[in-house]
């Protein structure tokens, strides 16, 4: 008996982690509504291709106020892509809830109060809530040691770590990790689908190298690459680790 | 001024029951006022290394529930004047202490003691969290192996995130204290070198315990390593890392094989 053996082709599964704004609209609505139109012909730049989700939990609306502010909304050009707050069977699919309970960012400062730039990560301590953003900052530096069981998470861009990443310990970058210390837990660079990302370190020790959700796990690794300074890269989907002296 | 210490290191059997009664006695012995507490909550050990356990009427739960008063569950040392015992409960569990309990607690202590060490129980639950909560200081007991050294990176990470302090974006000050350091073993490559443990998890060191039988033989007695023999190494590494946490700058001796080796020659125990 014979099977034939059909080769398959390699499925990928990628992460997408975006960063949405939450508005949530507070009475008198017109006021509010007034406000929104008075930000947005003041930094015009501020809501342009940022996904934006309407929290009405705070404010008890009726249907017509909802669809009031629905179109409100979608008639200055904003990407309203969820409705929080509602009855769902009030909106159109487009707009239905989003699945599971989505979790709360920072305030984000208005531009025009914004204080020179001092990126704050995105970061999830043990559970902490998330901790302000400033998302037009296309890096983030960490100028302390990440410890065992943090997640550094920066899906707008470069990650640098003025010190080591431990064992256990991960960063996960939109863009390329680069670590000034021993790299010795989990990297994750270009989850945003960026295959030109890279993962540098001074001393290597890592427990797993993604780059585009393509890995490579600590046994796959030349042991000769071990405590020294190496870069890793994607070269048409296969990851390149090599010494940098 | 009082300080509130927890001795912490997310794995167990490193030896954090050890170092809270030698580093409390040591403290002591200097002439500052030291309450050693006991938060492992259902598995306490800190009253029989202390020689307490026999005096132990009300606990630390008692006293954060209200239903005794401070005084009545301080247990003061024999030996020592200076140096009292908050025993922690051994037929409650960790829930049994409440957050707004505790913080009165910590809160009465600081208005007595100089000193308040918190000996933590293993574990990053509820109840290592607890022992944290209200500290200024740190002292991260580790061993010289991989394990050991991962589990404190992961508490000095939640002291950066669960503490009084962090919760004001202040820094708790932090040490490490390595513990079970067998030189002969480091010599041969058999355990992680001082250096190695430092790099790894970059906090200053307060001290190298050298592994001795002392150390067990002093527990057996119900006594704190600094005080069952005072000139032996570990109670002498205790002494000096001690006034290290005072602020004094001793120098760091790293016990090495050739100390052995004299002990060997002359017949005493490697210390």
């Amino acid at each position: 008996m014979s099977v034939a053996v059909k080769s398959r082709i390699s499925f990928r599964l990628l992460g997408r982690s975006y960063l949405a704004f939450a508005l949530s609209p507070e009475r008198p609505l017109d006021e509010w509504l007034a406000e929104l139109d008075r930000w947005e012909t003041k930094s015009p730049s501020f809501f342009s291709n940022r996904p934006i989700v309407l929290d009405l939990h705070n404010i008890a609306v009726t249907r017509e106020e909802a669809f009031e502010i629905v179109a409100h909304i979608e008639s200055r050009d904003l990407r309203l892509i969820a409705v929080e707050g509602v009855n769902p069977q009030w909106l159109p699919a487009r707009l239905a809830p989003l699945p599971g309970a989505a979790q709360p960012g920072g305030i984000f400062q208005p531009p025009e109060e914004r204080k020179p730039v001092r990126p704050e990560p995105l970061k999830i301590v043990d559970n902490e809530p998330l901790e302000p953003a400033v998302p037009d900052c296309s890096a983030l530096l960490i100028d302390y040691p990440v410890r065992s069981g943090q997640s550094i998470i920066f899906p707008h861009g470069d990650v640098t770590v003025v010190g080591s990443v431990a064992s256990g310990a991960e960063i996960i970058a939109g863009g390329s990790i680069h670590v000034y210390g021993s790299l010795r837990g989990r990297a994750f660079a270009g989850t945003n689908g960026n295959a030109s990302a890279r993962i540098f370190c001074n001393k290597f020790d890592a427990e797993i190298l993604v780059i585009d959700g393509l890995y490579k796990t600590a046994d796959d690794f030349d042991p000769k690459l071990r405590g020294t300074s190496v870069q890793a890269r994607l070269n048409q989907d296969i990851m390149n680790i090599e010494t940098m002296n | 001024m009082s300080k509130v210490v927890v001795v912490t290191s997310g794995k167990g059997g490193v030896g954090k029951t050890t170092s809270t009664a030698a580093l409390g006695a040591a403290l002591a012995l200097s002439g500052k006022n030291v309450v050693v507490v006991d938060f492992d909550v259902g598995l306490r050990n800190l009253d029989l290394v202390m020689g307490a356990e026999r005096r132990v009427v009300y606990d630390l739960i008692n006293v954060a529930q209200g239903n005794a008063k401070l005084h009545q569950a301080l247990i003061k040392d024999k030996r020592i004047e200076t140096l009292s015992l908050l025993a922690a409960s051994q037929t409650r569990d960790k829930d049994a202490l409440s957050e707004k309990g505790l913080a009165r607690v910590i809160k009465e202590l600081r208005g007595q003691f100089d000193w308040i060490i918190c000996d933590s129980p293993a574990g990053i639950e509820r109840g290592a969290v607890m022992a944290m909560r209200h500290a200024d200081a740190a002292v991260i007991v580790t061993n010289p192996e991989v394990s050991s050294v991962r589990d404190s990176d992961r508490i000095i990470g939640l002291l950066d995130a669960k503490t009084e302090r962090a919760a004001k974006g202040e820094l708790v000050e932090k040490h490490l204290l390595i513990t079970r350091f067998d030189p002969a073993r480091a010599g041969r490559g058999d355990m992680l070198r001082v250096e190695d443990v430092m790099d790894i998890l970059s906090v200053p060191l307060l001290g190298i315990i050298p592994e001795s039988d002392q150390v067990l033989r002093a527990s057996n007695l119900g006594q704190p390593v600094t005080l069952a023999n005072p000139l032996s190494a570990p109670a002498r590494a205790y002494a000096d890392a001690a006034r290290r946490l005072i602020g004094e700058s001793v120098a760091m001796n790293v016990p090495h094989d050739r100390f052995n080796l004299i002990n060997k020659i002359f017949g005493g125990r490697a210390a």
